[in-house]
C-alpha cells in the first residue's frame, strides 16, 4: 500500500497546469517525431533536450516532458508502418507486416485506431509493472548474464521463420545478410576493425536507422519510379479507401488475448538492458503468429491482432526500459540512454538509491507516464482521421516527400554525408531484395540483433575460458534453448501443410497485384 | 607559463567582479558558438558539449546560446577528420574530447590524423578510474586482486565499458604492470557496450572485478553493492570519496584519469584560441561549475592551453608505448 501512496504523492506532483501542459506538449512532438521516418524516440528527446534547459525546467518537469515524448514517439511510429509500409523508428517495423496489408484493404482507420488502443494498453500495463515491480524486476536483469543473453537471441532467430511466410530459405539468407552487415565495424572483443576498409565511418558500425530508412523507404521510392504510370493511368486506379476510424468492439475484444500476452512479453524484453524495445516487438510478433496462426493463414496478409501484436509489445517494452535505467542506471534501450544523461546534467544519479533519494522525481515521473499515456489515447483516436489523408495524397507528390525526409531525418542524426551514401546504397539493395522477393525485415532483425548476439557468446566464452559448455550451462539458458529448438523444429513438422496454403496464397496474392 | 597563469587570473578576477565581462574582455567574439560532439546524443562527449554550453551561456562567458552538433562515427574519429578538412580555419567552433580522443590518436584509429593537427584548448575535469569488486567478493585490497591475476590470469574476469584496447582496459593495464604481471595480455578483460553494463553483469556474478570510472561506480558504491579497492588517482579525493582508498597508498603506482575537455581546429586564429581558453578556465573557475564537478563525479584537472597540449602529449605518448607493449599496434 506503501506504493500506491507514493504515487498518489506522485500525481499531486505532476498535476500542475505546468506539468500538464508539457506533457500534453511532449505527447504531440512525439508522435509527429515518431510517424516521420529516420526521426525515432531517441533523436527526438535528443532534440528537446536543449528546449528543455532554455525554458529552465526543474527535474521532475523537464522529465515529463522527455518521457512524454518518449512514449509519444512510441506510438507515432505505427502510423508510417500502416500507412506508407515505412517503420518511423525500429520497433515499429512488425507493424509493417500487418498494418501496411490492412490499410491496403481499405482498413487503415481501423488498423490505426486498433494500434493506439493496443499501444495504450502496452504501456498502461507496463507502467503498472514499473509502479509494483520495478524493484524485484532489478533481480530479473541479473539473472542474465552474457550466456543467457545470447540463448535470448537465438531464440528471436529461431522464431524468425514465423515472421515472414513466403519462402524459409530466403528469410534464413536475409539474416544472413544482416548478421554480415552487423560485423562491419571494430570488434570491441578485440579492438580490430572488421570490413571497414580502412573508412573510419564505418568503425562504428552500420547505424540501424540507416539501414532501416534505406531499406524500407527508398527502396519503396524506387519501386515507385520503376512502375511510374501515367497520369490517365494512375487516375484509372481504384482509390484507396479509409474505412472506419473506429474499430468495432468485436474486434478489440478479438484482440484483447493478443494484446495482453503481448503486453508481458514486451515488458520483460524491455526489462533486459541492452534488449530494448525492437526486440519486445519482434518477440511478440513472432511469438504470437506461432500461437494463433501457426499455418501463416492470416499473418502478413492484414490480420487485426498482427497489428495489436507488436504495437502493445513495444509500448510495453518502453515501460520496461525505465526499470533497469531507474533502478539501476543502465539503459535498456537508447532512448532510455538520452534520458539517463538527461538525469545526470540535472544532478539526478540514477541507480540503487533513486527510489529513495529522489522519490519526488520518480513518482512525479510515474505519474506523468500515466497522465501521457491517456492523452496519448484521447489525442491518437481522433486524429486517426487527420492522419489517413496521408493515403489520399496522390504518389507522385507523396514519394518526392518521403524521399525528402529521409535524406532531411538521416542527415539530421549524424550530420554526415557518409551516412547518406550508405543510405541510398541500402535503398538499392532493398529494391534488388524486393525484385527477388526477399523478405526485409530479417536483413534488419539480423543488424539490430547480430551485433548483440556475437559478443554476448563470445563474452560468455571467454569469461569461461573457452569452454563452450557454458552457453547451457544455467537452468535459464536451458529453457531458452528449449524455446528456440521447439520455436524452430515445429514448423518443419507441419511444415507440409503450410507449405501447401502458402503456395496457394501465394499465388492468389501474385494475381491480386498484377 | 607565467602568461597562463596570469591570464587565468585574470580571467578568475574578471568573473568575480562582474561575470559577463569577463567575455568582453577579449578581441574576439565567436558569431555563433559551436561545439561538436562525436558521439551520439547521451554519451559524454555530448554531455560535456551541453553541459559546458549551457553553464557558458549561463555564465555570460558566450555571447549566444552553444549550439550543439553530434557528429558520430569512428570513435570521434569522423569529427576529427571533418575538422581537419572542412573546417580547419573556422574561429567559433570547439569540439569535445576526452581520454578516448587521445587514446585513439595513440593506437592510429584516427587514420593519417595526429593530435597536432588541432589546437588543444583547456581539461575541464577529469573522472578518476577505479576498480571494484562486488560487495561479496573474498577480495579486499588491488595487490590481492592482482597477485590473484598474477598466479592465474584465468582465475578473473574483469569487465569493462571500453572495447578491448580502450582507456577501461588499459587502466587496468597498467596497474598490472606496476604489480609486477609481465604479461599484461594474459589479462582476462571482457569489453561491455557501457560501465553500467559492466557493473550489472558483476553483480550477477559474471564477472570477479570491474574497472571503469568513478562517475559510473558511484551510485552503486553509496548503495553498497561494490566495494572500490582502488581510485586511480594520484591522492585521495575529498568528500563523499574520501574513504575510498588510491592505489599508489597501496604501493601500485597507477593513475588512470579519463580527463574531459576540448580541442579546436588547427587553423583556428591567436585571438580565438585565447578567447576560448579564457572562457573555458573562466568557467573552470566558477562555483556552478564545481557544483557540476561535485554532482557529476568529476574530479579537478585544472589545464589551460600549452599546458594542456603537454599533458594530452605526454598521454598519447605513454598510451603509445603501453599499446605497442600489448600488441595493439605494431
Amino acid at each position: 500500500m506503501e506504493t500506491l501512496s507514493n504515487l498518489a504523492d506522485g500525481f499531486a506532483v505532476a498535476l500542475t497546469f505546468q506539468n500538464i501542459a508539457l506533457a500534453l506538449a511532449g505527447c504531440f512532438l512525439g508522435t509527429i517525431m515518431g510517424a516521420l521516418p529516420g526521426l525515432g524516440p531517441s533523436n527526438g528527446v535528443a532534440i528537446l533536450i536543449p528546449l528543455a534547459f532554455t525554458l529552465g525546467l526543474g527535474a521532475t518537469p523537464a522529465l515529463i516532458l522527455l518521457t512524454s515524448v518518449y512514449y509519444g514517439a512510441m506510438y507515432g511510429g505505427r502510423i508510417s508502418s500502416i500507412l506508407l509500409n515505412i517503420p518511423g523508428d525500429e520497433p515499429a517495423m512488425m507493424t509493417c507486416l500487418d498494418g501496411y496489408p490492412m490499410a491496403q484493404q481499405g482498413r487503415a482507420g481501423e488498423a490505426l485506431a486498433l494500434s493506439g488502443v493496443a499501444s495504450f494498453v502496452g504501456a498502461f500495463f507496463a507502467t503498472w509493472g514499473l509502479v509494483l515491480l520495478a524493484p524485484q524486476l532489478v533481480k530479473v536483469a541479473l539473472l542474465f548474464g552474457p550466456a543467457e543473453y545470447f540463448a535470448l537471441f537465438t531464440l528471436a532467430f529461431a522464431t524468425l521463420g514465423g515472421i515472414s511466410a513466403t519462402n524459409q530459405a530466403k528469410s534464413a539468407f536475409a539474416a544472413a545478410l544482416g548478421l554480415g552487415l552487423a560485423m562491419i565495424g571494430v570488434d570491441t572483443q578485440t579492438g580490430v576493425p572488421r570490413f571497414t576498409f580502412g573508412e573510419v565511418h564505418l568503425y562504428d558500425g552500420i547505424d540501424f536507422l540507416v539501414a532501416i530508412v534505406g531499406l524500407f523507404a527508398l527502396s519503396e521510392v524506387f519501386i515507385f519510379l520503376e512502375h511510374r504510370r501515367s497520369a490517365a493511368e494512375e487516375a484509372a486506379k481504384p482509390k484507396i479507401e479509409i474505412g472506419r476510424i473506429t474499430p468495432s468492439w468485436k474486434m478489440l475484444r478479438y484482440c484483447t488475448p493478443t494484446m495482453l500476452r503481448t503486453t508481458v512479453l514486451g515488458f520483460i524484453a524491455g526489462v533486459l538492458p541492452g534488449a530494448g524495445a525492437s526486440l519486445g516487438s519482434f518477440i511478440s510478433y513472432s511469438m504470437e503468429k506461432k500461437l494463433v496462426d501457426p499455418e501463416g493463414k492470416t499473418f502478413g496478409k492484414g490480420d487485426p491482432r498482427g497489428v495489436a501484436a507488436p504495437e502493445a509489445g513495444n509500448n510495453a517494452a518502453a515501460g520496461g526500459a525505465l526499470v533497469p535505467m531507474l533502478a539501476l542506471g543502465v539503459p535498456g534501450s537508447g532512448t532510455t540512454a538520452v534520458l539517463l544523461a538527461v538525469l545526470l546534467s540535472l544532478n539526478i544519479t540514477p541507480g540503487p538509491l533513486l527510489f529513495t533519494q529522489n522519490p519526488d522525481v520518480v513518482w512525479g515521473l510515474i505519474a506523468a507516464l500515466f497522465i501521457g499515456n491517456f492523452m496519448l489515447l484521447a489525442m491518437n483516436i481522433p486524429m486517426v482521421g487527420l492522419f489517413t489523408r496521408v493515403l489520399m495524397v496522390p504518389p507522385r507528390i507523396l514519394m518526392p516527400v518521403v524521399a525528402m525526409i529521409s535524406f532531411v531525418g538521416i542527415y539530421g542524426i549524424s550530420g554526415s554525408s557518409f551516412d547518406l551514401m550508405v543510405m541510398v546504397g541500402f535503398g538499392i539493395m532493398g529494391w534488388v531484395l524486393r525484385k527477388m522477393d526477399v523478405p526485409l525485415v530479417p536483413v534488419i532483425l539480423g543488424t539490430l540483433l547480430g551485433n548483440e548476439m556475437e559478443v554476448n557468446m563470445r563474452r560468455a566464452v571467454t569469461i569461461a575460458d573457452g569452454d563452450y559448455s557454458v552457453l547451457i550451462g544455467s537452468p535459464l539458458t536451458i529453457v531458452l534453448w528449449s524455446v528456440a529448438i521447439i520455436g524452430f523444429i515445429l514448423p518443419i513438422f507441419v511444415g507440409g501443410v503450410v507449405k501447401r496454403k502458402m503456395r496457394t496464397a501465394r499465388d492468389k496474392e501474385a494475381s491480386q497485384t498484377d | 607559463m607565467t602568461i597562463i597563469a596570469i591570464r587565468r587570473g585574470l580571467a578568475a578576477a574578471a568573473l568575480i567582479a562582474c561575470a559577463p565581462l569577463a567575455a568582453l574582455a577579449q578581441d574576439f567574439t565567436p558569431d555563433k558558438p559551436e561545439c561538436i560532439a562525436p558521439a551520439n546524443p547521451g554519451g559524454g562527449w555530448d554531455f560535456t558539449c551541453r553541459q559546458v554550453g549551457k553553464s557558458l551561456q549561463d555564465l555570460g562567458l558566450i555571447p549566444s546560446t552553444m549550439q550543439v552538433v553530434n557528429l558520430s562515427g569512428g570513435g570521434g574519429g569522423v569529427a576529427f577528420a571533418e575538422v581537419v578538412n572542412k573546417r580547419n580555419d573556422n574561429n567559433d567552433l570547439i569540439v569535445a574530447a576526452s581520454s578516448a580522443t587521445s587514446t585513439r590518436l595513440a593506437q592510429n584509429a584516427f587514420p593519417g590524423n595526429t593530435m597536432n593537427q588541432v589546437r588543444w584548448l583547456a581539461s575541464v575535469g577529469a573522472d578518476y578510474g577505479v576498480i571494484a569488486v562486488a560487495k561479496d567478493s573474498p577480495v579486499n585490497t588491488l595487490p590481492e586482486l592482482l597477485g590473484m591475476m598474477k598466479n592465474d590470469p584465468t582465475s578473473i574476469a574483469i569487465g569493462g565499458g571500453s572495447a578491448v584496447g580502450g582507456w577501461d582496459h588499459l587502466k587496468v593495464l597498467i596497474a598490472a604492470q606496476e604489480a609486477g604481471i609481465t604479461d599484461v595480455r594474459g589479462v582476462k578483460y571482457i569489453a561491455f557496450a557501457g560501465g553500467g553494463e559492466a557493473v550489472t553483469q558483476l553483480l550477477a556474478g559474471s564477472l570477479q572485478a570491474f574497472t571503469g570510472d568513478l562517475s559510473e561506480a558511484r551510485g552503486f558504491v553509496e548503495s553498497g553493492d561494490i566495494k572500490v579497492l582502488a581510485v586511480l588517482a594520484p591522492e585521495r579525493l575529498g568528500g563523499e570519496f574520501a574513504g575510498m582508498p588510491t592505489a599508489r597508498e597501496q604501493g601500485i603506482d597507477a593513475i588512470g584519469a579519463n580527463w574531459r575537455g576540448f580541442y579546436a581546429p588547427g587553423g583556428m586564429s591567436d585571438a580565438a584560441y585565447d578567447y576560448w581558453v579564457g572562457a573555458i578556465g573562466a568557467l573552470y573557475a566558477s562555483d556552478e561549475w564545481k557544483q557540476t564537478m561535485e554532482t557529476n563525479g568529476l574530479a579537478p584537472l585544472d589545464l589551460q592551453g600549452a599546458e594542456f597540449e603537454a599533458f594530452v602529449k605526454d598521454s598519447v605518448d605513454s598510451i603509445s608505448a603501453l599499446s605497442k607493449e600489448i600488441g595493439i599496434i605494431q
